[in-house]
């Protein structure tokens, strides 16, 4: 297992290298002049000069790579181009407040998609498998803004049952932050539920076809004894795998939630920065990001490989 | 719906010769009609093409320049009410889909062309090439896409082809993973082997034994990347770095006037929100079925 996780490890910082060089080369490659990018082409050219100075963007490209690539080292993402302060503070609170929204989602979306899809699984061919199929697919591929408007239109606007802003009063207890965050939440839930109900039902179709699960069965284990202990743990493998790389992607949604509900998270300050072109900002936003779906991914194998043992030897070897 | 493949029967003597390949794709294509959610996603998808292609000569009132009294309610007059300008609301969701409906398909097109040249290259030859890319692979889908492309056109300002430019760009490792994987199970099959053996060079091998086989899960791909592409570029200009206006595209619609939904003003907002739903489910209807079907 050791040598397992310090493979992955090593993988992971790789990966972590070669994203921050991406996000690198679309943020001080793409624009040959990063002044004059953020303030148009109507800036004088000693503003834009002084500008450059500032965020050092002025100096040549492989200095500010290896500055960038130490910054990740050193957690230090520079500063706001706005408001001239630190980048990670503001991003680490707004990440917490996200982190909650995205959390919720998950809390809705994850026992409700994985019963559904093992429901579907042992009903395969069925007419209720073939209806959570076809949800699954429509769920998955409607936007969560469009998910977001309609739920505003009906739940808040018409029926009046949830607040239509998320962000609740100062000092709100946790009851009522998980109502004002409702709304957002489930629009973001109804994405993710087609992808993870569909995985577990093919993951559990799988297993179900298999010789230990005929075995299992013809030794006389009852229907509920054989999911429990053979067929489960098995079948959910691909389901955590899908869970992981859906936490990355929900910080992708999670920006137009946020816009629709007006909900001060991640989301929001990527997109003011993006409306006042801070690139520093958006550059140490995607990195964030990028970091946070590695540790889920990590995890995610870390479970796996706990869950079963021919994936952590399969590296071993 | 079990749908059962029976084999054509062959034929007298004196049918026409009709390659094999050609014959399993005529009976891909009757299966495929025969199921309820590919014909359904094809009429929702051709309805919108003929609205945006017809447009004014069929909308009930000009789109951009007929204006009314302002967040008019439904009724005979406008069924759908009008927007803050007082333009139409039906006859501009008429239209909405005119510009999402060129730049999705060119954005999917350029992932999956870029997307399945890469794939070929790095299953078939594997080795160096294909390590060092499947780690560059790797660090882009760490990326969630919409945050990547929200970056990008703040960088390169936005216009339809820089969209089209970069959800391509964005669409293509996606892509190439998929190719890959399937190129990896077909380049362990005989026939393979049998055109090493009879002396085939690399590159004929690729696109004349292989890239055939792995056609299918190109085509079900061109599909599923279509419809993540309205999905995206929906989103884009909802976040407002896609579209520009005047277009009436509906997630620009959508995010001009989502603000008024809380006043009670709902139907500037929801029809174009259906509007993007409706498209993008029966795409991906038209995919599941597509990949449900190949996949027989």
């Amino acid at each position: 297992m050791a040598r397992f996780i310090s493979r992955r490890l090593l993988l992971s910082l790789i990966t972590l290298w070669l994203l921050t060089t991406i996000v690198f080369i679309i943020a001080n490659v793409l624009p040959n002049d990063v002044g004059r990018t953020i303030l148009g082409p109507f800036a004088p050219q000693e503003t834009v000069d002084a500008l450059n100075e500032r965020l050092g963007t002025d100096r040549p490209i492989i200095v500010r790579y290896v500055d960038t690539i130490l910054g990740v080292v050193t957690l230090d993402f520079g500063e706001s181009y706005v408001t001239g302060q630190a980048v990670l503070p503001q991003l680490a609170a707004a990440i917490g407040r996200s982190a909650k929204l995205a959390g919720l989602a998950l809390l809705i979306t994850i026992p409700l998609a994985i019963t559904a899809g093992l429901y579907a699984a042992r009903r395969r061919d069925r007419p209720a498998d073939r209806g959570i199929v076809l949800l699954g697919v429509t769920s998955s591929s409607i936007p969560e803004f469009v998910t977001g408007t309609i739920l505003v239109v009906v739940v808040g606007v018409q029926l009046r049952l949830l607040p239509v802003l998320a962000t609740p009063p100062p000092n709100a207890d946790i009851p009522t932050q998980i109502r004002y965050l409702l709304m957002p939440a489930t629009a973001m839930a109804i994405v993710y539920f087609g992808y993870i109900a569909r995985m577990t039902r093919a993951g559990t179709i799988e297993v179900l076809q298999s010789d230990y699960t005929r075995t299992a069965m013809m030794k006389g284990l009852t229907t509920g004894q054989t999911m429990r202990r053979h067929v489960l743990r098995n079948a959910l493998i691909p389901t955590v795998a899908v869970i992981a790389v859906q936490i990355g992607y929900l910080f992708g949604g999670i920006i137009a939630v946020e816009k629709i509900f007006n909900y001060n998270g991640m989301g929001q300050t990527m997109l003011f920065a993006a409306q006042r072109k801070d690139i520093p900002m958006l550059t140490a936003g995607a990195i964030v990001i990028g970091v946070v779906y590695m540790v889920a991914t990590l995890a995610a194998d870390m479970v796996m490989a706990w869950m079963n043992p021919r994936i952590r030897l399969d590296v071993e070897r | 719906m079990d749908v059962t493949v029976t084999p054509t029967p062959v034929g007298p003597m004196a049918a026409p010769p009709v390659s094999e390949r050609a014959q399993a794709r005529r009976e891909t294509l009757r299966v495929l009609v025969r199921r309820p959610a590919f014909i359904i996603g094809n009429i929702v998808v051709y309805g919108w093409i003929l609205t945006a292609v017809l447009g004014e000569r069929i909308t009930p009132y000009d789109p951009f320049n007929d204006f009314f009294i302002g967040h008019a309610p439904p009724s005979p007059e406008h069924w759908m009410g009008t927007d803050r300008l007082g333009r139409d609301v039906l006859s501009r969701v008429m239209v909405g889909s005119r510009d999402v409906l060129i730049v999705a398909p060119l954005a999917a097109m350029l992932g999956v062309i870029a997307g399945t040249l890469l794939g070929l290259v790095m299953g078939f030859y594997r080795g160096a090439i294909d390590d060092v890319l499947s780690r560059i692979i790797e660090a882009f889908l760490a990326l969630p896409v919409v945050l990547v492309a929200l970056l990008t056109l703040v960088v390169l300002g936005s216009s339809p082809l820089v969209v089209v430019f970069v959800v391509g760009t964005l669409f293509t490792p996606i892509v190439a993973r998929t190719v890959r994987a399937a190129v990896l199970s077909e380049r362990q099959l005989d026939y393979v082997t049998a055109a090493r053996l009879r002396g085939e060079s690399g590159p004929f091998i690729l696109s004349r034994e292989i890239f055939p086989n792995v056609l299918g899960p190109t085509v079900v791909e061109m599909t599923v990347r279509f419809g993540y592409a309205i999905f995206t570029v929906a989103t884009l200009s909802f976040l407002g770095v896609g579209l520009q206006p005047p277009s009436p595209d509906w997630g620009l619609t959508v995010s001009e006037e989502y603000t008024n939904m809380i006043s009670g003003v709902w139907w500037p907002t929801l029809f174009p929100a259906l509007a993007i739903a409706s498209t993008v489910v029966a795409v991906n209807l038209i995919a599941d079925t597509l990949q449900s079907v190949l996949s027989e």
